[in-house]
């Protein structure tokens, strides 16, 4: 039951981290196309940013494996 | 004529992956961690006995098969009663994935095993030091000779609790064996010697992750070097070289000359990392803690990358919470040992604000003290781990599928799917490699920046 639980929980966290890197994506994909030339300081946001997200979706990924 | 070449390519590492796993296709009946990860709904062929027989002599019982290798499906009863299951006909994915990417005591390069030096504290009693070759291992790690009282079980020492003779004993294959009990109320994986008809229990090392992750203090500290720090050693001797060699470059073709080779290469990353992350961040003093970002970037950098080489034993370094958390209590130390007086003035009595909102505001700061390194160590052993895990996994299903070996042509068919899918998630790792070390460092830099900022007027 616990297993089940946890891997329950891994999923949702999966959602969040899906949720919040689609629209960083796509919010650089738009301001991309309002303003070509800082094609290279939007990307190097857009990475960091998506890193962060990530990180904090694989934390509860983590979690999950141990408790369940 | 390419897509020969390709299909060959492709062909040859599935064989080769196969290969390599085949000292690895003998099941695991879990592994030294508390938590469930048997995973049985796959296997059809033969069914299994979880029955715990504690207790009982069974004097008149077969026990000769003990070889590997043979179609025997099913489980056997042991010396001491309990009943362990035959290791050749199962695979259990869940725990060769936590082996693969665990620290261990010897350096395994495919079928070849470095032994490594073992320095272990008998809490109480005194220190060992030896190489971890009087363990005699086979190709998984497990040892068939136990040593003043320590066992190697799947690469790992362990220390058999009670009064077990001193000196080098022979105690045969399998004699080490994992059961799931109850520990108040939690559910725990239990590894028992059986030797002599005596059951001794036998205890993991001590950590001091307080339970969370299964350990707790136990009889004995493991402060021997293995896989971890030997990759460790050899990551840092190559950085030393690499940028050596850099620095020599620019004393000996002089100022003015554009950069060539891998003065070039290197170049372009550190002056990335200066002009990106070190300035626009630290500000005026940028140049003092410079060295303490670039070290941090490239250590953690060589040490991602050099995990995902399969061919040097797969040496999962930022993976293991040990290293990540020291990375994280310097970047703890050196912010906070660096901030200034507005630093601490915004974190325990942020100015402009009225009193009864700082009674909130001051914990939340304070905690986001701890948090903030807390997280920088789960975010970079989080994105490794998860990689090598997804990894060790899809060249799993070979085996998952095969049936271990049951059924040749649903093997060869998945290898040709996993190889695909294990080269496009090794290319991620690459990414993700680069990702986490600039995340990692643009982060320490950030908390660096806030701590070490010049006071300005914004009230």
């Amino acid at each position: 039951m616990t297993g089940t639980v946890a891997a329950i929980g891994a999923g949702l966290a999966v959602i969040g981290a899906g949720i919040g890197i689609g629209n960083i994506g796509a919010k650089a994909m738009e301001a991309i196309a309002r303003q070509p030339e800082a094609v290279g300081d939007i990307r190097a946001n857009m990475i960091l940013m998506a890193a962060l997200v990530e990180g904090a979706a694989l934390i509860a990924i983590l979690l999950s494996f141990f408790v369940g | 004529m390419k897509k020969f070449f390709l299909l060959l390519l492709i062909f040859g590492y599935a064989g080769l992956m196969s290969a390599q796993q085949h000292d690895h296709d003998h099941s695991h009946e879990g592994h030294n961690h508390t938590h469930e990860q048997h995973d049985h709904s796959h296997d059809h062929s033969h069914d299994h006995d979880h029955g715990h027989d504690h207790g009982h002599d069974h004097s008149g019982h077969d026990h000769s098969d003990h070889s590997h290798g043979h179609s025997h499906h099913g489980a056997h009863v042991n010396d001491c009663g309990d009943e362990i299951h035959d290791h050749s006909a199962e695979f259990n994915p869940g725990a060769v994935a936590f082996h693969h990417i665990s620290d261990q005591n010897v350096y395994s390069i495919g079928p070849i095993q470095i032994p490594l030096p073992c320095i272990l504290y008998r809490h109480g009693a005194g220190l060992d030091m030896f190489s971890s070759s009087v363990f005699k291992s086979d190709s998984h790690g497990n040892g068939v000779m136990a040593h003043n009282g320590y066992v190697l079980y799947e690469g790992s020492v362990k220390r058999i609790r009670g009064n077990f003779q001193e000196g080098t004993v022979d105690i045969g294959h399998h004699a080490v064996y994992g059961k799931d009990i109850e520990v108040d109320g939690k559910k725990k994986y239990q590894l028992y010697l059986c030797y002599g008809g005596n059951k001794y229990m036998v205890d993991n090392k001590s950590t001091l992750d307080g339970g969370l992750f299964g350990g707790g203090i136990t009889t004995f500290t493991d402060f021997s070097p293995t896989k971890n720090v030997v990759a460790m050693l050899i990551v840092c001797l190559l950085l030393f070289f690499v940028f050596r060699s850099v620095a020599n470059a620019y004393k000996r073709r002089g100022e003015g000359l554009a950069p060539t080779g891998l003065q070039g290469f290197m170049e372009t990353i550190f002056a990335f990392i200066q002009d990106d992350v070190a300035k626009p961040f630290l500000g005026a003093k940028w140049e003092k803690f410079q060295p303490f970002l670039m070290a941090l970037f490239f250590f953690i950098l060589g040490l991602n990358l050099f995990g995902q080489v399969p061919f040097l034993g797969g040496a999962n370094v930022t993976g293991s919470l040990s290293v990540t958390l020291v990375l994280a209590v310097l970047a703890f130390i050196i912010t906070n040992v660096n901030g200034n007086g507005h630093y601490w003035q915004h974190i325990f009595n942020m100015p402009g604000i009225p009193v009864w909102v700082k009674t909130i505001v001051t914990p939340v700061e304070f905690l986001g003290l701890f948090i903030k390194p807390i997280t920088l160590m789960l975010r970079l052993f989080g994105n490794i781990t998860a990689g090598h895990m997804v990894i060790v996994i899809f060249v799993g299903l070979i085996f998952i599928f095969g049936k271990n070996g049951a059924n040749a042509g649903a093997a060869w068919g998945t290898a040709v799917g996993s190889t695909l899918l294990t080269l496009f998630m090794m290319a991620i790792e690459l990414l993700v490699a680069f990702i986490q070390a600039f995340v990692f460092t643009i982060l320490t830099a950030s908390y660096i920046g806030a701590a070490t900022e010049e006071h300005h007027d914004h009230h």
